[in-house]
């Protein structure tokens, strides 16, 4: 079960949170490896590099090698973790991901850091806009984006007993907590944040805070809008969508993506294929990234709660026509 | 050092390869001849005498690893495996038709005795430092053998693992080059010139042997030189010729992917069983 954390709650930063709660884990099970490509000091793996030295590989500036070197690893049992900013894990790692170990039915977890503008001062060449629309080509793939560091703790155990390929994106510096730090989570299951009657927000990593602050403003105009956090990008809730395509008539997707090939496309997919319903999305349409902090690019790029109420309002009026 | 007898033997399960490489490639009308004939001697010595394997268990936790990183010649590793026993010999024949176990590139899931996936060119080879790796993690005492394509070497993924490899010192680790000097598009040194591949791996750290692809007794002795090596990865540069052993495809000179009739299989096998009868009617 999962409850909201009151507001400006802060956790430790999301990237320390993944090391420490993987050497918790990696005590229990000796399987589990890491590998990283010359940013171990940057992904918050150093952590477990000290902890666990032997079973901790830095590759060099190298991904491809690394994913192709993590699915050889875990032909025998191991259950190596990769790590790379997420616009190399994505555009650097698809051949390997997807012939060295999807096709071939075997066990890695790779880990993209920074997804599109959460990369900041980064700037565009590595804002990855679309790992996780790479990676949902992938049969049986799993993606995760998890919503804040709560929620990575809570589903790193599902994770390393989970057999097959995951993407996991996690936003290094997060620390503004969605989630109660007891909170738990289900992989493949969408979860329920405030009810309405109207529409539905469906988002996902840092457009949740962003969609329950648009369903407030919304409210004050006196429309129920329920919100939804979609932190599994594959498999998708298909259930839950229909309920909120046939409960609410209309949806909005809000993600930290490029629209091409993100969540509202797949979203878009189910509820074309169920209840058809207006659909708007948020998201990064046909640009490409930029320097700035995070608030300027949530601007420039129209991913704020005031740009989601917008086509919130917008999904509405077209209802019925 | 091989035996006489051994050497022998290891020749006339070469033929046996050969013999069934053909079946294969006959059966879907075309293939990728000229690689899968010129590793025939590699795949004789390493599931001959080399690798520690159990066709009765194909997925035994402690038996040496193969990846076959040019994944396109799967019909001579699919010949050996079942020379070997690892699957029934009339398989052979029904390679790339709809519902076969043996896609024209090699598929773990599908075949049994393969041990790693492979088609995209550059890919293997991390797949089998990892597996290299993943011995060591676990303490475990399998060895990890790989065959790489010279063409596939125009692939930076192979010099990313070759410097992985060295780097963390894989001495359980074997790649063994084809070098049969041909690619898709015509001889490797028009189509990007390779320079000296044994000097490349040696400045990668690799203890690196260069032999007669075709003599069972060189490599044999190159793989016995890697096991005693310590400390370093070993490349085995295999100076091989493209088709060897299909006397249409050593004719047509290049000879990556070519048709296979009825007549050529049937002359091609006829030149096979003389070759072992009169390797049986040599002295042991």
């Amino acid at each position: 079960m999962f409850q909201l954390a009151p507001k400006n709650t802060k956790t430790e930063p999301m990237r320390d949170v993944l090391a420490k709660t993987l050497i918790e884990l990696a005590k229990e099970n000796e399987n589990i490896v890491v590998l990283d490509a010359d940013l171990i000091g940057a992904s918050g793996l150093k952590a477990f590099q000290k902890a666990f030295p032997e079973r901790t590989f830095d590759c060099g500036i190298q991904e491809g090698n690394m994913v192709g070197v993590a699915a050889g690893l875990s032909e025998n049992g191991l259950i190596p973790f990769t790590h790379t900013f997420s616009c190399f894990a994505g555009r650097k790692c698809i051949d390997q991901a997807f012939l060295s170990a999807s096709y071939a039915g075997l066990n890695i977890k790779m880990i993209g850091s920074d997804g599109a503008v959460t990369a900041t001062t980064n700037g565009g060449s590595h804002q990855g806009m679309e790992d996780m629309g790479i990676f949902r080509n992938l049969n049986n793939i799993t993606i995760v984006e998890p919503t804040d560091a709560n929620m990575l703790r809570a589903l790193l155990p599902a994770i390393v007993d989970s057999y097959g390929v995951f993407y996991i994106r996690q936003f290094r510096r997060c620390t503004d907590a969605v989630y109660t730090e007891d909170s738990t989570f289900t992989l493949g299951k969408g979860n329920l944040l405030r009810d309405g009657s109207d529409a539905t927000i469906i988002a996902a990593g840092i457009e949740v805070p962003e969609a329950l602050k648009a369903a407030e403003l919304l409210a004050e105009e006196g429309l129920q809008i329920r919100v939804v956090d979609m932190f599994t990008w594959k498999p998708l809730d298909e259930e839950l969508i229909v309920d909120c395509a046939s409960k609410t008539g209309a949806i909005v997707t809000a993600e930290n993506h490029c629209l091409a090939t993100g969540l509202g496309s797949a979203v878009a997919s189910v509820v074309t294929k169920t209840v058809p319903v207006p659909m708007e999305m948020i998201g990064v349409d046909e640009q490409y990234g930029e320097v700035g902090d995070l608030n300027y690019l949530m601007k420039k790029f129209n991913l704020t709660a005031e740009d989601i109420a917008a086509k919130v309002k917008k999904a509405i009026a077209r209802k019925g026509r | 050092m091989l035996t006489k007898k051994e050497i022998k033997e290891l020749n006339i399960f070469a033929c046996e390869i050969r013999k069934a490489t053909f079946s294969a490639i006959h059966g879907a009308g075309r293939g990728h001849i000229g690689g899968a004939m010129s590793m025939v001697e590699a795949l004789a010595v390493l599931y001959g005498k080399e690798m520690k394997i159990d066709p009765k268990e194909p997925r035994m936790p402690e038996r040496d690893r193969f990846v076959l990183s040019k994944g396109h010649c799967g019909p001579s590793l699919y010949a050996t495996l079942a020379v070997k026993g690892f699957f029934p010999r009339e398989a052979l024949p029904t390679m790339n038709h709809g519902g076969t176990i043996l896609p024209s590139h090699v598929d773990r899931l599908k075949t049994p005795g393969i041990d790693f996936s492979a088609g995209s060119l550059g890919t293997g080879i991390s797949v089998a430092v990892g597996s290299a790796l993943g011995a060591k993690v676990k303490g475990l005492d399998y060895r990890t053998y790989c065959i790489v394509g010279d063409g596939e070497c125009d692939e930076g993924q192979v010099w990313e693992a070759a410097m992985f490899a060295a780097s963390k010192k894989l001495d359980n680790l074997v790649v063994l080059v084809d070098y049969n000097k041909q690619q898709l598009d015509g001889w490797t040194k028009d189509v990007c010139d390779l320079g000296d591949i044994g000097a490349k791996f040696s400045q990668f750290g690799w203890n690196t042997v260069e032999v007669d692809g075709h003599n069972v007794s060189a490599i044999y002795d190159a793989l016995e030189a890697a096991r005693a090596c310590k400390g370093q990865p070993t490349a085995i540069i295999l100076d091989t010729v493209k088709g060897k052993g299909c006397s249409y495809a050593e004719k047509a000179g290049l000879c990556h992917h070519l048709d296979m009739t009825d007549e050529q299989f049937a002359q091609e096998t006829a030149l096979q069983d003389a070759r072992i009868d009169a390797l049986r009617k040599e002295e042991d």
